[in-house]
């Protein structure tokens, strides 16, 4: 890991200043930022703890929704009881990911911002070639291990997977990001790679994220996420879903449904397909194993993460399975027979 | 030039004055500064948990933590959960009964990561333990003696 230098900021404006200089970044947890850094990919030069700032680690929770501070740790989220009635699916995507550890440490607005995994962009001393960390040298992934690489929201620049759960619990019940400049919907805050695989989110150099908002909705408190991994604990998925639905009052008709994927693209991503051909259909298996297919509607196989195309659509199934069983109890034996 | 920068800090109830880069780690600091070596390096990335100590009484990586971070904090270290008297710290004297090792280098993480779980109230099953105690990884594969003893110490504090 290189040196730098290292500031403990007094205010958020003192930090802000700071991080609008090219080789400056902030600390938060930062159990992404020293990471990179001693895998060489983040050098920065000046390091500006905002760790130890007042005021951005609330976390209000009332009939509207939840506010949480970005400097809130995934710990304290996924641990509130009021979290975790309103927003099962929040709650479990925090406490489902990294280690208790790390959960102590890393902040929400870092979750946001962790970088992916994969592993050429993360060893540059070997894989030089990588149009993320230094845009325009190619892609070593491309042709390489695949097995943990999107199927979807590629393009022909980087086919790098985002590996953050929250985020995909957020996309899924429309949150907004918000910063010091602007409030921006979290659908519209991460960036496909497109030709620029090195801009991931919408923020300006320098912008500080000040924290969520997500809307108190009858989905986001019916909801669950579902992990599927390698490994049974502290592991990234492999493919997720978070879900959201409310049933008609004959308890069988779905009246809303939210799916986002996880783990399989390149950004959180929100499979509204799915939404639209499911919302006013019954809850029957076989049903909603033909809709869940439309969550890869259009994903490009690798090879080594065609696996992916079969098993996220069967994880998008079970997880509306799941949530519709717990609302009604008498679905239980009509799901059993074919799931 | 190597800058480096005077740091103060509050280990085990006790002050170190420590003179560091300031990309050191509270991992380094403490065991090549601060001549703590009980904490463990196993990946130095976040990845095994060799390294788990308490900052505030919460447990953290140390590896992932800059030592200037943890001014201002209270650290606690493995060579801090004994007794005043020496006498070990319930967690450790269930480690040795259950023989929650064999080579022992995951043992302080291990321990310090128990510590903490069982005072978060995380020890109400085996699987949760299990899933709590994930981020501690050990290759001599001890786990089922360290959940042994993680849920012997749970139920003595409970007591
Ligand atoms: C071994 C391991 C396993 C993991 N497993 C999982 C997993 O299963 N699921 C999962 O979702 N994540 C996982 N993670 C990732 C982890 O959740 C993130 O590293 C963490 O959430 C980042 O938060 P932080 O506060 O530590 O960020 P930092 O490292 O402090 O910051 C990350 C980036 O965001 C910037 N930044 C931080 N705060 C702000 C802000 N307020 N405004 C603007 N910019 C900011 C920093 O400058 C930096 O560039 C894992 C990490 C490790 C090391
Ligand atoms: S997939 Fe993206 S991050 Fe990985 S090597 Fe290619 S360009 Fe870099
Ligand atoms: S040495 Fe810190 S987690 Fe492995
Ligand atoms: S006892 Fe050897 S690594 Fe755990």
């Amino acid at each position: 890991m290189l040196d730098f230098s290292y500031t403990r900021a007094r205010s958020a404006e003192e930090a802000r200043a700071a991080a609008g200089e090219p080789a400056a970044r902030l600390l938060a947890g930062g159990t992404t930022l020293l990471d990179l850094a001693k895998c060489g990919v983040e050098r920065p030069d000046t390091v500006i703890d905002i760790s130890h700032l007042d005021g951005l680690s609330d976390i209000l929770v009332d009939g509207t929704g939840a506010s949480i501070g970005a400097l809130a740790k995934m710990s304290a989220v996924a641990d509130r009881a009021d979290i975790r009635h309103a927003f099962p699916a929040v709650s479990q995507s925090l406490s489902l990911a990294a280690s208790q550890q790390l959960r102590n440490m890393a902040t929400i607005g870092g979750n946001l911002l962790q970088r992916t995994r994969c592993p050429y962009f993360r060893d540059p001393a070997t894989f030089p070639d990588c149009n993320k960390r230094n845009p325009g040298s190619g892609c070593a992934a491309l042709g390489g291990v695949t097995r943990n690489q999107a199927i979807l929201g590629t393009s022909d620049h980087c086919i790098a997977t985002y590996h953050g759960d929250l985020a995909v619990a957020l996309v899924a019940f429309d949150a907004t990001v918000r910063t010091d400049r602007r409030e921006v919907p979290i659908d519209a805050f991460f960036l496909t790679p497109d030709d620029r695989p090195e801009q991931e989110t919408v923020l300006d150099k320098g912008e500080m994220i000040t924290g969520l908002t997500i809307p108190a909705t009858v989905a986001a408190r019916q909801s669950t996420y579902l992990k599927v991994r390698d490994r049974q604990s502290y592991e990234f998925a492999a493919a997720s879903a978070a879900i959201g639905l409310d049933l008609e009052a004959d308890g069988v008709t779905i009246r809303d449904l939210r799916v986002a994927l996880g783990g399989v693209a390149t950004k959180p991503w929100r499979a509204r397909t799915v939404e639209a051909a499911l919302i006013g259909k019954p809850v029957r298996p076989e049903i909603i194993a033909e809709a869940s297919r439309l969550a890869v509607e259009g994903a490009v196989s690798h090879g080594g993460n065609h696996y992916k195309i079969e098993l996220a659509p069967r994880v998008v199934a079970r997880a509306i399975l799941t949530v519709a069983a717990h609302l009604n109890p008498d679905l239980n034996p009509a799901l059993g027979e074919t799931a | 030039m190597t800058r480096t920068i005077r740091l103060s800090l509050d280990i085990n109830e006790r002050r170190y004055e420590i003179d560091v880069e300031p990309r050191v780690t509270l991992l380094d600091a403490l065991r090549d500064h601060a001549g703590l070596s009980g904490t463990k390096k196993g990946c130095d990335q976040g990845q095994c948990g060799a390294c788990t100590c308490h900052i505030d009484g919460q447990r953290v990586l140390s590896c992932l933590t800059l030592a200037a971070q943890a001014e201002g904090r209270k650290i606690t270290t493995i060579e801090g959960i004994a007794a005043a008297n020496g006498d070990l710290h319930p967690v450790q004297l269930a480690f040795i009964e259950h023989d929650a090792f064999q080579c022992g280098y995951c043992t302080p993480g291990q321990i310090m990561s128990a510590v903490a779980c069982i005072r978060e109230g995380r020890t109400g099953s085996d699987e949760e333990i299990r899933e709590y105690m994930s981020g501690n990884l050990c290759r001599c594969g001890a786990y089922n003696s360290i959940v042994a003893a993680v849920r012997e110490a749970a139920e003595m504090a409970d007591a």
